[in-house]
């Protein structure tokens, strides 16, 4: 299987940091969180830095002087903290936008999240940038004069803003703009487009795991201890400094400002934005389509509605007169056709014998469980030897087909997550020896939930389970991504020579234990 | 261990990368021999038509309270600016005025480089149309020291003057 160049350099980072932090700590899974997880850091040392801040001409430059030298241990460090934090969480949330282009999770459904991501980090830039304004170096003061000419060179203000900057226009009431829109009116903004930004996701966390953020706190703590954050001269509004020490996370426009005209420089910001907005379409690509409830096998339960990453299921009262209280529904513009909703319906029971198709009460139009139940059946009885393994694989991990052998049959899932966990019961009961369950890499579901909504059904901690009366140990669940084929094959060999020794030890039954009532037929 | 030291040694990298960027590389904004010349003022053209008075026939056909005896065109004229350094043309600008009748005040703001030392400066404007050329003019040696902003501004009252 080919992977692209720029997927394989974002796995390769992935394995890196797996090494490094293990897949529950690994930062690259948690770049959302750890971005708000900065925003937190930036918030409270924002307010503790207000306190002693004198929002005037005079006051402003002086008053961080203050808290950098006079103050270095408390008002200093809360400062640089504040500083690191902002540039580091530019970083979290340029690795985020690369994390999810690289991995192809821009488009399709994903759509409104990396649209809206877009604008939040333009604001995320804005609220950067008006914070240097507050300093009134010499760094606030080009800031400032190009932020001016970036806004005269709309049509509205057409050159009355730049002349404020001139020696002698400038008043303390400036500051009070300023402080008004990075105190308030733009972290407001940012918030309202955090929550658009996530509004089609469920269970959603904003905290990453307790130890990667004190990780991370502890060496944003360490920089501000070792290279301070530091201002530049007072701003002097008759001279010009010759050289800056820019910020480039946030101020990188500017410097085009003194070759190019603002229009220019508007031109190509607002290009490469309308560019990067528009990639989900970019070539356009026919969606699945939605998961479709059949609501004479839908007994309201909800678990998919628990189940679903994408908030694609909503609950409702009963529309044809059955007997019980809820129906759920399908959002189809929300749903990713993951199938994770039919790997939670307890009606995509193989077992069942109502009739000869089998109906359940959620079901894919492009993998119907009755057509899973036809391969899984089919896979199984044509499994040789007594090591033989069904292995049921997401099409976004490892590339199984080469595994389809005599001893192996490989079943393809959108999701692992759509596989119902009395599948796996079936596989056994009609030959399997064992069930390989391959997955993405762990804790990177490409539907976010899948590898952990198997593992929770697996272990009996999520409905529904996986019957006790299965035996664990033909049952593996791993996974990977496209480059991980060779380490998987290497475990499923592992796995087959356990399977072997479990025959040889006279262990052989179907995997099933049976019960005294209820048996799967 | 060997974990915790990896760790370490991602945050390290990363932290200096977060640290290198946020101050570095510098920036050049402006070289050591040159200084800033920047005209910075508001102003308004002189308007296109004269006021008129209304024939008797005209304020006839108005409303009773809509009578008014002179009928004053609020378009204004475009502004015309010129400034050059010793001789050198460095701007030679027309402004229209904005608004949706063209009849709203003229902001300028040029900024421009220059070398530092002694130059003639000269400046002149036009804002009329009933009055064509250059009404409005300055031409002064000025003193520009490195890294200084020379402003030059102007008023209806003072005309050009370079602020102090």
């Amino acid at each position: 299987m080919v992977v692209n160049p720029l997927k394989r350099a974002y796995l390769a980072l992935e394995s890196w940091f797996n090494l490094s932090f293990g897949s529950h700590w690994n930062p690259l899974y948690h770049l959302g969180t750890l971005s708000f997880f900065l925003f937190w850091v930036i918030g409270i040392t924002g307010i503790y830095l207000f306190i002693p801040f004198h929002g005037s001409l005079d006051g402003a430059w002086a008053s961080v002087e203050y808290m950098t030298h006079d103050q270095w241990y408390a008002a200093g460090v809360m400062r640089s903290l504040h500083r690191y934090a902002s540039d580091a969480v530019v970083v979290t949330v340029l690795l985020h936008m690369f994390r999810e282009f690289a991995s192809g999770r821009y488009r399709g459904f994903r759509w409104f999240s990396w649209v809206t991501g877009v604008p939040t980090l333009w604001l995320l830039i804005t609220l950067g940038i008006t914070g240097y304004w507050l300093v009134w170096d010499q760094m606030a003061q080009y800031v400032a004069l190009g932020s001016a000419r970036l806004m005269d060179a709309l049509p509205l203000l057409s050159g009355a803003m730049t002349r404020n900057f001139v020696a002698g226009e400038m008043t303390d009431r400036f500051f009070i703009l300023i402080e008004f829109l990075h105190l308030l009116g733009l972290p407001l903004f940012l918030v309202v487009m955090l929550w658009i930004h996530v509004k089609r996701l469920s269970n959603v966390s904003i905290n990453p795991p307790a130890g990667l953020a004190a990780g991370m706190f502890c060496a944003l703590l360490a920089l501000s201890l070792a290279r301070p954050a530091l201002s530049h001269a007072p701003a002097d509004l008759s001279t010009v400094p010759f050289i800056l020490n820019l910020d480039w996370y946030y101020l990188n426009v500017y410097p085009l400002l003194d070759t190019w005209t603002a229009g220019k420089t508007w031109l190509l910001t607002s290009s490469v934005t309308v560019i990067i907005m528009l990639l989900p379409w970019v070539p356009p690509r026919a969606r699945e389509k939605a998961a479709v409830v059949d609501l004479d096998n839908c007994n309201g339960c909800g678990l998919c509605f628990n189940d679903c990453p994408f908030d694609a299921i909503t609950v409702q009262a009963r529309t044809d007169g059955a007997r019980y209280d809820k129906e759920v529904v399908v959002d189809p513009s929300l749903c990713a056709s993951c199938g994770i909703c039919v790997g939670s319906c307890p009606a995509s029971n193989p077992f069942r014998k109502a009739s000869a198709t089998l109906h359940t009460g959620i079901d894919m139009p492009h993998m119907r469980a009755d057509r899973l139940r036809t391969l899984v059946r089919e896979a199984a009885g044509a499994l040789e030897g007594d090591s033989g393994v069904l292995v049921f694989s997401c099409e976004h991990g490892v590339y199984t087909e080469e595994m389809n052998v005599d001893d192996t049959r490989t079943i393809g899932l959108t999701c692992i997550g759509m596989l119902p966990p009395t599948m796996v019961e079936y596989a056994l009961k009609h030959g399997a020896r064992g069930v390989l369950i391959a997955g993405c890499r762990e804790g990177d579901c490409f539907y976010r939930f899948g590898n952990q909504w198997t593992r929770n059904r697996f272990a009996g901690e999520r409905n529904p389970i996986l019957r006790a009366r299965v035996d664990r140990r033909r049952v593996l669940i791993d996974g990977g991504a496209p480059v991980d084929g060779p380490g998987l094959a290497r475990r499923l060999e592992s796995f087959r020579s356990e399977l072997r020794t479990l025959e040889g030890s006279g262990d052989a039954g179907d995997g099933v234990v049976a019960e005294e009532s209820g048996a799967p037929t | 261990m060997i974990r915790y030291l990896l760790q370490g040694l991602n945050y390290t990298v990363f932290m200096v990368l977060v640290w290198y960027f946020s101050a570095a590389p510098a920036v050049e904004v402006l070289p050591r021999d040159q200084a800033v010349l920047t005209m910075a003022f508001s102003h308004a053209g002189e308007l296109r038509e004269p006021c008129r008075e209304l024939s008797r026939e005209e304020l006839d056909a108005l409303a009773k309270n809509m009578q008014v005896s002179t009928d004053c065109p609020r378009a204004r004229s475009d502004i015309v600016i010129q400034a050059s350094l010793d001789d050198r043309l460095l701007v030679n600008d027309t402004l229209k005025p904005p608004g949706l009748f063209d009849d709203g005040g003229v902001d300028v703001y040029r900024s421009m480089r220059v070398d530092a030392g002694s130059h003639i400066l000269e400046v002149r404007m036009s804002d009329s149309v009933q009055q064509p050329g250059f009404r409005h003019s300055l031409r002064q040696s000025v003193e520009f020291a490195p890294g200084q902003v020379v402003l030059l501004r102007f008023d209806q009252e003072s005309g050009f003057f370079i602020q102090d």
